[in-house]
């Protein structure tokens, strides 16, 4: 069996593909799903880019077989709201652009379940997604803004 | 005014789409096969039987059409080694297939047979005949920049310190791995992908097939970075890309993964420099003696252009009459070193501004106070006799400075905390540097830069440059340039992603010179367009403008309304490539850094708690483009300074993946506070100068001056990783 | 490549029984998967464990334990506010495991059974006296953490037991501390990690990346349990020294790795015994 079919809740659509079974969920998402705003940084878990929510999680998409995530529901980039990307903009954000999928997703996680940040710094909490060219402040300052906004409405 | 990222969103959501994010249909993926040793000459290569080869597209040197070389400054790096070998992961032979883990396969299956030779790693070695292998003594290239009598200075001076520093080298780590994709449409061979420079890539292939230029096409896709990295080395890969694409008559896709890219791609040209200072009791400059060493790496690539940014950054922002600097790039079997933000004046600069504190402690001086005793005014002149006269108050800059860092109050409170404190030790340190726009010398004049401004039937205006838009914002930036010379909404000017079938060569995506050299350009083409449908009201602008462009081409149905305009050396700017006299820049950035470490003695990590950038960049053009790029510069310098350690086995990066090649994360830095003072440059657009490479330059020398503080130590070397620090201390309480 | 899907844990114990040599156990997946398409896929056969999350994937507090599931990850433990509250270096060390993208799929059970000398979770299960469930189609056997490992990367563990459970003791400690040194704040594989506790059994010191397994410093644990002072980094270096055989890697150098241990523990421990002392 080289091949299967995958079934995902996939940015809230029921979808299925057939799908190589060494395919990684960011294979899957990119090259069979067409999906392409999640980006390969590095393929070893180390720098976020490829971050997606897998049932309500923020995980690297380079380390789940697709396979894992059968039946599952999967987040992406390109389920963000306008006015979120919006206001990431504002601030600089996003240079170059390819950590930041990962980190839209890290930060939309973050603005459900904002009490994490009891326990932990934002600037700790973002270490996972490593970034070359803001120096993060930007990135910081965007999700702040992000954070502020969600409180603002609750 | 900031006007927000005009490709902001499309990166935000992932719409952008990077190279390896195009699909195109009966496409091959293609990899390289390397050399597996540092140096020697190539005897066989084996292929495994148990693959099956027929399906596979092989490519080596005698698929060359053309020269095989990787044309740029010189045309000593094969495209594909034919006999011999300089390098480890030097490219040997190129697969393609269309299944990328049958590629894998392939890739894992053939063994390359090579008689080694010695290879040479360590630069600062006079090399023995053996080890010759570029001239007559290794050297890529020499530079000497002469001012006064420096040697009878030296013979009368009473004070003379000297230093050795010392600097590794850095992987650039853009988020975005090197890739390309090529393909033929119909004569012409289609080549696109991540690049800074596709005029480069225009210029490579050209030779490489021996064909003339309209017999390509290059265009650049929306990058994940490049630093520096996306320079010279993409030109490597679109070879590849386009031999495999002709070899095989179908599109061929090569995209490196990080461990490909980190182990064999450029990296920052590892340094020594040598200082010997003569100075007086009260710690004027007398003269300066320089000597400075890169490693240049198995081929010439552009390490004599960064060797030559490297010496006229040297002496750093000090008046003194009396100066030889001495620079020299030199072959060792390393991968080949090349550019990198900054492009060798972060290694100088971090020598003299490091030498700055170690000569401020010899004389028993604050460093701030023997800084100021030396910065440079107004109408003094640098090494190479070039006046400054960018306005700037260096003095007052860097004491501006160390108020927003606080620096007098933090120097009487580290010193109690630190006499009691069990374990931490803290300190503040600063650094002093300017960093020149645009090209070097008369490099601006050689590449005559060209642009189009298009006005456009709707009212809208059209630019087109070869400008890559990296992350830096340079869409944004001339979009921004364009709307406020025409007062137009910039949103309304439309950016062309460079491709050389379309758009002029404006020069390469470096040095800092896009806003600044490409912008003014784009800044006098819309000048230019307003003459031109003057009406005799004078030139029109916002409404009117667009009213006229439309008015023009109601009268004129059809025209393609065109300005074009080339870069014009300005008057009065000389240089002498060979004295090395005269003006090196059109004008430069100035900056002072400010950083405050804390070091903890129990396990030797340093700790950067609060960090100053305050510099003097012209006329600020977009508030938040420019703190993401001084942020961003001084976070990748803070890498350089204190993390980021090349650990090279076989002259190669043996860590080469981001586990063991540690850049910062959020978590390693506190907020870096950026600052401007705006003085408009004649220059540039609006008033501006370059700021890109700026703040690469201001971290490690302010950081480790910083840490010496906090230890009353002198080190001399970066990166100072914890393990470095504690051999250096000795094991010492 | 083949990968089995269980439908349940004794599906997955009969598969693992059936298989057991060319079958590994797939959890979280970020040590198995890392650099993924450099691994041959033919050559693989994954135990996918992810269909039995549901059930086995909450951390409970039993009368006399704290047991994570096969399951648990770090984030779990984040998550819990009775559990890192009774168990701060369960927390510590959870939120010191790459960030937050490796907290929510890495599991503790696979960083056990992984049998990294660098493991983070392992120090301070050990330290809190943990007992690793194995289970199997054969039966139920608890080994204590600290003789779990055989040498590097080995372990007691056959290739047809699964981590079922981790029992970690609730017992009222005296104290308890864990420091990591990586290269960098987050993300970073340990340099060197300690983790120490004292309750009623005595004191544990447990240091990570020393060694070639995850190790119990047992003669600096006897000498504070005679009530032995601490006097000098190099006293400590000294009684560290029969435990601990540190190298050189990529990472860093056995001559860091032995002096910053004993750094830390110097400074902790003095701390430590001058709060005793005084209080
Ligand atoms: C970027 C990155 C950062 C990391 N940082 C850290 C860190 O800071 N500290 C640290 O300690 N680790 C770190 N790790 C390693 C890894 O995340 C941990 O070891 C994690 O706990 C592994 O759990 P897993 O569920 O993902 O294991 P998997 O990868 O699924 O499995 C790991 C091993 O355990 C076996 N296994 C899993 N579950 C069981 C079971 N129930 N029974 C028997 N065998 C089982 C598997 O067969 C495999 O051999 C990092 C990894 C990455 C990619
Ligand atoms: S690509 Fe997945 S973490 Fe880098
Ligand atoms: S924006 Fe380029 S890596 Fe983050």
């Amino acid at each position: 069996m080289s091949h299967f079919d995958l079934t995902l809740e996939l940015n809230g659509k029921k979808v299925t593909r057939k799908i190589p079974l060494r395919s990684r969920l960011l294979d899957a998402l990119r090259y069979d799903f067409g999906l392409t705003g999640t980006k390969e940084g590095c393929g070893e878990g180390e720098c976020g880019a490829c971050t997606v929510l897998l049932s309500g999680r923020p995980v690297n998409s380079c380390l789940v077989l697709a396979r894992q995530a059968e039946g599952c529901k999967v987040e992406t980039v390109e389920s963000t709201s306008t006015e979120t990307l919006r206001r990431l903009n504002a601030t600089g954000t996003s240079q170059c652009g390819a950590c930041t999928p990962g980190i839209v997703m890290t930060a939309r996680w973050l603005c459900d379940n904002p009490q994490t940040l009891d326990l932990m710094s934002l600037r700790e909490f973002m270490s996972g997604n490593l970034c070359r060219c803001t120096g993060y402040d930007g990135v910081l300052s965007g999700i702040e803004c992000l954070l502020d906004q969600e409180e603002g409405e609750s | 005014m900031s006007l927000d990222r005009v490709d902001g969103l499309d990166k935000l959501s992932g719409k952008s789409a990077f190279v390896d994010d195009l699909t195109v249909p009966g496409c091959l993926f293609g990899g390289t096969i390397r050399s597996p040793v540092a140096r020697g000459r190539i005897r066989k290569i084996h292929f495994s039987t148990a693959v099956d080869w027929s399906d596979f597209v092989i490519v080596d040197h005698r698929d060359i059409p053309g020269s095989n070389e990787v044309a740029l400054i010189e045309s000593d790096q094969p495209a594909l080694a034919s006999t011999n070998v300089r390098h480890l992961h030097e490219p040997v032979l190129l697969l393609a297939h269309s299944k990328l883990h049958r590629l894998r396969e392939g890739l894992r299956s053939i063994r390359v047979e090579i008689e080694a030779a010695p290879p040479l790693f360590d630069v600062e070695a006079q090399p023995t005949k053996e080890m010759l292998q570029h001239g007559s003594d290794n050297v890529f290239k020499r530079i000497d920049i002469r001012k006064g009598d420096p040697a009878s200075v030296f013979a009368k001076a009473s004070r003379v310190i000297e230093g050795t520093y010392r600097t590794g080298s850095q992987e650039h780590v853009y988020l975005e791995t090197q890739g390309m994709i090529a393909h033929q449409e119909g004569e012409t061979l289609v080549v696109r992908g991540s690049m800074q420079c596709p005029y480069y890539i225009l210029d490579a292939l050209t030779i490489a097939f021996d064909r003339p230029k309209e017999r390509f096409r290059v265009i650049q896709c929306p990058l994940g970075g490049g630093f520096g990295g996306k320079e010279e080395y993409p030109s490597v890969v679109a070879i590849h890309a386009a031999l495999l694409a002709e070899k095989a008559g179908r599109p061929v896709k090569i995209i490196y993964d990080r461990q490909e890219d980190m182990a064999v791609t450029t990296k920052r040209h590892p340094s020594r420099v040598r200082h010997r200072t003569a100075v007086d009791d009260d710690g004027i400059i007398l003269a300066m003696e320089i000597d400075i060493l890169f490693d240049g790496g198995a081929y010439v690539t552009l390490s004599p252009v960064v060797l030559s940014r490297g010496t006229l950054h040297a002496t750093g922002p000090y008046r003194c009459d009396h100066v030889h600097v001495h620079g020299e790039a030199k072959l060792t079997n390393s991968p080949p070193y090349g550019a990198f933000r900054g492009f060798g004046a972060p290694q100088t600069l971090f020598a003299i501004e490091r030498h700055m504190d170690v000569i401020a402690r010899d004389l028993g001086l604050d460093p701030g106070e023997l800084r100021r005793r030396n910065l440079l005014c107004q109408g003094d002149t640098l090494a190479t006799g070039q006046k400054v006269q960018d306005g700037v108050d260096l003095t007052a800059l860097l004491a501006r400075g160390e108020e927003l860092a606080g620096v007098s109050l933090a120097t009487q409170e580290y010193a109690a905390f630190n006499r009691s404190h069990p374990y931490l030790r803290r300190g503040v340190g600063r650094a002093t540097f300017y960093h020149g726009a645009g090209f070097t010398g008369s490099g601006e004049t050689h590449l005559a830069s060209e642009v189009w401004v298009e006005g456009l039937a709707d009212g809208r205006v059209r630019l087109l440059t070869a400008q890559t838009d990296m992350g830096q914002g340079t869409m944004t930036i001339l979009a921004q340039i364009a709307g406020e010379t025409l007062s137009v909404d910039p949103r309304s000017i439309e950016v062309v992603t460079p491709d050389t079938s379309l758009v002029p060569n404006s020069g390469p995506t470096v040095a800092s010179r896009t806003a600044m050299v490409v912008g003014k350009l784009i800044e006098d083409g819309c000048r230019e367009l307003q003459r031109i449908l003057d009406s005799g009201s004078g030139p029109p602008s916002g409404k009117d403008f667009q009213n006229a462009l439309e008015l023009h081409h109601r009268e004129n149905p059809g025209d393609l309304l065109r300005v074009s305009r080339s870069y014009q050396t300005p008057p009065g700017q000389n240089w002498d490539e060979v004295s090395y006299q005269g003006d090196a820049y059109a004008c430069y950035s100035w900056a002072a850094h400010l950083a405050h470490v804390e070091v903890d003695l129990r396990t030797f990590q340093v700790r950067v708690t609060d960090y100053v950038a305050l510099q003097e960049v012209g006329r600020v053009l977009n508030e938040v483009l420019a703190r993401g790029q001084i942020q961003g510069g001084v976070a990748q310098g803070l890498g350089w300074t204190l993390l980021e350690e090349v650990i090279l086995e076989n002259g190669a990066m043996k860590n080469h993946q981001m586990m063991n090649y540690i850049i910062p994360g959020s978590g390693d830095l506190s907020p870096i506070r950026v600052f401007f003072e705006e003085i408009p440059s004649p220059s540039g657009p609006g008033g501006a100068k370059g700021i890109g490479e700026l703040p690469l330059d201001g971290p490690a020398p302010a950081i480790i001056n910083a840490v010496c503080h906090a230890l009353s130590a002198s080190i001399r070397e970066i990166p100072l990783t914890p393990e470095v620090l504690m051999e250096f201390l000795g094991g010492k309480e | 490549m083949r990968v089995l899907t269980p439908s349940g844990l004794d599906h997955a114990l009969a598969l693992l029984a059936e298989f057991e040599s060319s079958l590994t156990p797939l959890a979280g997946g970020t040590d198995l998967l890392v650099s993924w398409p450099h691994q041959n896929s033919d050559e693989v056969g994954f135990l996918d464990l992810s269909p039995l999350r549901a059930e086995h994937s909450a951390p409970r507090l039993e009368q006399d334990a704290l047991v994570l599931s096969m399951l648990t990850t770090y984030w779990d433990v984040i998550a819990s506010e009775e559990v890192r509250t009774e168990f701060p270096l369960l927390l510590a060390a959870a939120l010191k495991v790459g960030a937050v993208q490796i907290q929510s799929a890495g599991t503790w059970a696979g960083n056990i059974a992984n049998g990294s000398p660098a493991a983070d979770g392992v120090p301070v299960l050990m330290a809190y006296g943990a007992e690793v469930v194995l289970r199997s189609t054969r039966g139920e056997v608890r080994v204590p953490l600290d003789r779990y490992y055989l040498g590097y990367k080995q372990s007691v563990r056959a290739l047809d037991q699964l981590i079922v459970e981790i029992r970690v003791p609730r017992r009222k400690r005296e104290i308890e501390w864990f420091h990591k040194v990586g290269a960098r704040f987050a993300q970073a594989i340990s340099k060197l990690g300690v983790a120490v506790t004292r309750d009623e059994t005595g004191h544990r010191v447990v240091v990570n990346s020393v060694a070639p397994t995850v190790v119990r410093c047992r003669a600096l644990e006897d000498h504070l349990d005679q009530g032995g002072k601490i006097e000098s980094v190099e006293q400590v270096r000294a009684l560290l020294s029969f435990d601990i055989a540190p190298i050189d890697d990529i990472r860093s150098t056995s001559r860091y790795r032995e002096s910053v241990l004993s750094r830390l523990l110097y400074f902790y421990l003095r701390k430590a015994n001058l709060r005793k002392a005084n209080g």
